[in-house]
């Protein structure tokens, strides 16, 4: 058996893969469910070179990181809800000045406080629209323990290639739950570097916002001799202000969208589990997907059509597979259960258009959702007891207030 | 002072400024100006690499110094310039990273990474252009605006009592503290420099003129007239020092008030870089024994376990 044989919870692997990626820059603050990451961190880092260090805030860490990140570095932070609410403005920051950093936030439920140790997947749509200004972003969703790893390992390859922050969209289930895992070697694994200046400093001009063909600029690092700057107003190809130049502005804000929706093949990962022949196609990211997965195999051993997409990739949107799926002459219904209220369930109807009806499977009080519940919707929705108009009313506001 | 003389040279002015940027987005007359002079001024006096310099700027008038000197510069949010020099500083050590900040971006939306910074006693340079108001967003009150100052949040008068920075500062921890004013040039330079070579978080406060949106509600539009304000108001700490506080009046001191000697956080953090690998080399040596003794224990085993059921 191999050495790299452990039992470790979906937070550590977050670190270990932060780490295996080559993350030698970590600032945080304590918040559960995020913390363990934090103090693995601690630990870790100084071990193999890197540096830790505790913030005052949630603002003050991002912050750090994209600073680190400038002396080319590659850094990480991680939180959840509430310190993402904080970090909202510093990340459109690193958007703006194409900084490479990743994200983790180990959603927990509810607005505010909420429940500080109880799962959800609340801060999806957050994720996509958070900061302000029209920002584009990068985010991936784990389902397992080994997947937090890997999708970690992701995560920072990615933000270094398109040279963005990256969202890794953990939740409470994967960052507390213990699975059994084998980590690679990490020698094995393909790290990918930032875009760098194709010439030494003084030879030739440098332009930090200025991309060829990949729409991705190459990145210096500070003291290097470069001389360049970071700018958070709109900027041109040399980082100077640009804010009296309206076509300079509107280039800049397609760039940094298009940069990564013109490589969508390279940033989108889904999976699917039966789709064949399904009748019902479940649409599923995170934790969620693995009920979801539980409840097509007891389907299948019903006999019930159900299949699964699964999208690794929660931003960019894995619309044009949603759409393939709604289009799919079998398939009477695509259902999506998720732990909020209900917010992928608005990109997966717009992908799918008029073709199929789009059931939201809502889920919102701190539990996981259960492969029972779902296939009970699947049974209401044979008996047509469930559609996309139905109003799914939680027991006690039925007993308050219908009844 | 001859590093006055040598940045009026074309050289200086080519090596150290971004003409490209030169259409100046500060008010004629502006106090930043001779700042951003002055901070060129003692890089040069300490004769440092013009790489290992990073000019770190929040948002207002001050931040929009990066866009006029030639280092390696960062425009990031407001307030929060410190958190990513820390950062920067962290990431790479070897750097000088100079902060400047305005007085609300350092004591207002920055006040707690200001008083942090201090007491982790970080080696960055903080400058903190105190004009009393909010230069770019026209002239609201700020934590150093004086009480019963006038600002187009406060027409009726200011009701709040300022910070005294230099004081925060202190006690927060900062190893360098000093202050000075944009007519001062000389002392400016001489406290930027010594700032700047300090190791461990040093602040200097500049008192400077925003006659645009402080003056003209408060003193005077004319902004040699604010100049005169502040030579005739700047007292020498060493005069200061034998004066009570009726004699010293409203007048505020500048000069070196802070220089100590306090650990230094990326020094530190060394320290713990050397315990963590030891540490983990014992933990590594450990395992091998262990792994050694297991190895061991299964060559010398009987070769039919299990024998007793
Ligand atoms: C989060 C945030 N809040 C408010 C602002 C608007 N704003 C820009 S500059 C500024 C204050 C500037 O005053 P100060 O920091 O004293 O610098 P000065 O302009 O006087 O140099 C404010 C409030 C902003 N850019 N960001």
């Amino acid at each position: 058996m191999s050495s790299n044989l452990k039992l470790m919870s979906g937070n550590e692997a977050v670190a270990e893969g932060a780490i295996a990626a080559g993350v030698r820059f970590f600032a945080g603050y304590p918040i559960s469910p995020s913390t363990e990451i934090a103090e693995v961190m601690s630990r870790r880092l100084p071990e193999v070179g890197g540096k830790f260090i505790q913030m005052e805030d949630e603002i003050a860490s991002i912050a750090a990181v994209i600073g680190a990140s400038l002396t080319g570095v590659k850094a990480m932070d991680a939180t959840s809800g509430p310190g993402f609410s904080l970090k909202a403005e510093n990340l459109g920051l690193a958007v703006m000045l194409e900084t490479p950093l990743v994200l983790v936030n180990v959603q927990r439920v509810g607005p505010s406080t909420g429940i500080a140790t109880l799962p959800a997947q609340g801060d999806v749509m957050m994720a996509r629209w958070g900061t302000h200004g029209d920002h584009s972003i990068i985010a991936l969703a784990p389902w397992s323990v080994e997947e937090a790893y890997y999708l970690t390992v992701k995560a920072v390859n990615l933000s270094e290639q398109f040279r963005t922050p990256v969202l890794l969209m953990s939740d409470a289930i994967i960052g507390y739950m213990k699975e059994r895992v084998i980590l690679p070697d990490p020698a094995t694994l393909e790290l990918v570097e930032r875009p760098r200046p194709r010439f030494a400093a003084g030879e030739g001009e440098y332009l930090p916002y200025g991309a060829d063909s990949t729409l991705v600029p190459p990145m210096a690092a500070y003291g290097e001799g470069y001389h360049w700057y970071a700018n958070s107003s709109y900027h041109d190809q040399h980082g100077f202000e640009a804010t009296a130049n309206n076509r300079e502005a509107e280039y800049l804000l397609w760039r940094l969208h298009a940069k990564i929706t013109e490589h969508r093949p390279e940033v989108m990962m889904t999976e699917s589990y039966e789709l064949d022949d399904a009748e019902i196609v479940l649409f599923a990211y995170g934790s969620v997907a693995r009920s979801a997965l539980a409840a097509v195999r007891q389907a299948r051993q019903q006999g019930i059509k159900l299949g699964l997409l699964r999208a690794q990739t929660l931003w960019p949107f894995a619309d044009l597979e949603v759409k393939a799926i709604a289009q799919m002459p079998n398939v009477k219904a695509i259902m999506v259960p998720e732990l909020n209220m209900g917010q992928m369930v608005t990109e997966v109807r717009a992908a799918a258009g008029a073709h199929v009806p789009v059931i939201s499977l809502p889920h919102y009080d701190g539990t996981m959702i259960k492969p029972a519940s779902i296939l009970a919707s699947i049974d209401r929705f044979y008996r047509g007891e469930l559609t996309e108009e139905t109003r799914q009313i939680p027991e006690l506001a039925i007993a308050r207030h219908y009844s | 002072m001859p590093a006055i003389e040598m940045l009026q040279t074309e050289e200086m002015k080519k090596r150290y400024l971004r003409t490209e940027g030169l259409n100046s987005l500060w008010c004629p007359g502006c106090g930043i100006g001779t700042i951003s002079g002055a901070i060129v001024r003692a890089v040069e006096n300490l004769g440092l690499s013009q790489d290992e310099v990073v000019i770190v700027t929040g948002i207002g008038c001050s931040g929009l110094i990066y866009n006029y000197l030639n280092f390696d510069g960062f425009h990031g949010t407001h307030g929060r310039a410190l958190a990513a020099a820390t950062g920067i500083k962290i990431a790479n050590p070897k750097l000088k990273v100079i902060i400047p900040m305005g007085d609300g971006d350092c004591a207002a939306i920055g006040g707690n990474h200001f008083i942090q910074a201090a007491r982790r006693n970080i080696d960055l340079t903080a400058i903190v252009i105190n004009n009393q108001t909010y230069g770019m967003t026209g002239g609201q009150y700020s934590p150093l605006s004086p009480h019963d100052s006038k600002h187009t949040t406060a027409t009726l008068g200011h009701i709040e009592e300022p910070f005294d920075l230099c004081r925060l500062a202190a006690g927060a921890g900062a190893s360098y503290v000093a202050r000075s004013t944009a007519f001062h040039v000389h002392q400016m330079v001489d406290l930027f420099s010594n700032a700047i070579a300090h190791p461990g978080f040093s602040v200097v406060e500049v008192m400077s003129q925003c006659h645009v949106h402080y003056g003209k509600r408060n003193y005077s539009e004319v902004a040699s007239e604010m100049l005169f304000w502040y030579k005739d108001h700047a007292l020498n700490v060493n005069r200061a020092s034998k004066m009570s506080e009726e004699e010293i009046g409203d007048r505020f001191i500048t000069g070196e008030l802070v220089n100590r000697i306090r650990p230094e956080w990326t020094a530190e953090y060394e320290k713990i870089i050397a315990k963590a690998q030891a540490r983990s080399a014992e933990e590594k040596a450990r395992q091998d024994v262990l792994h050694r003794e297991k190895e061991f224990d299964k060559q010398s085993q009987p070769e039919h376990q299990g024998d007793e059921g």
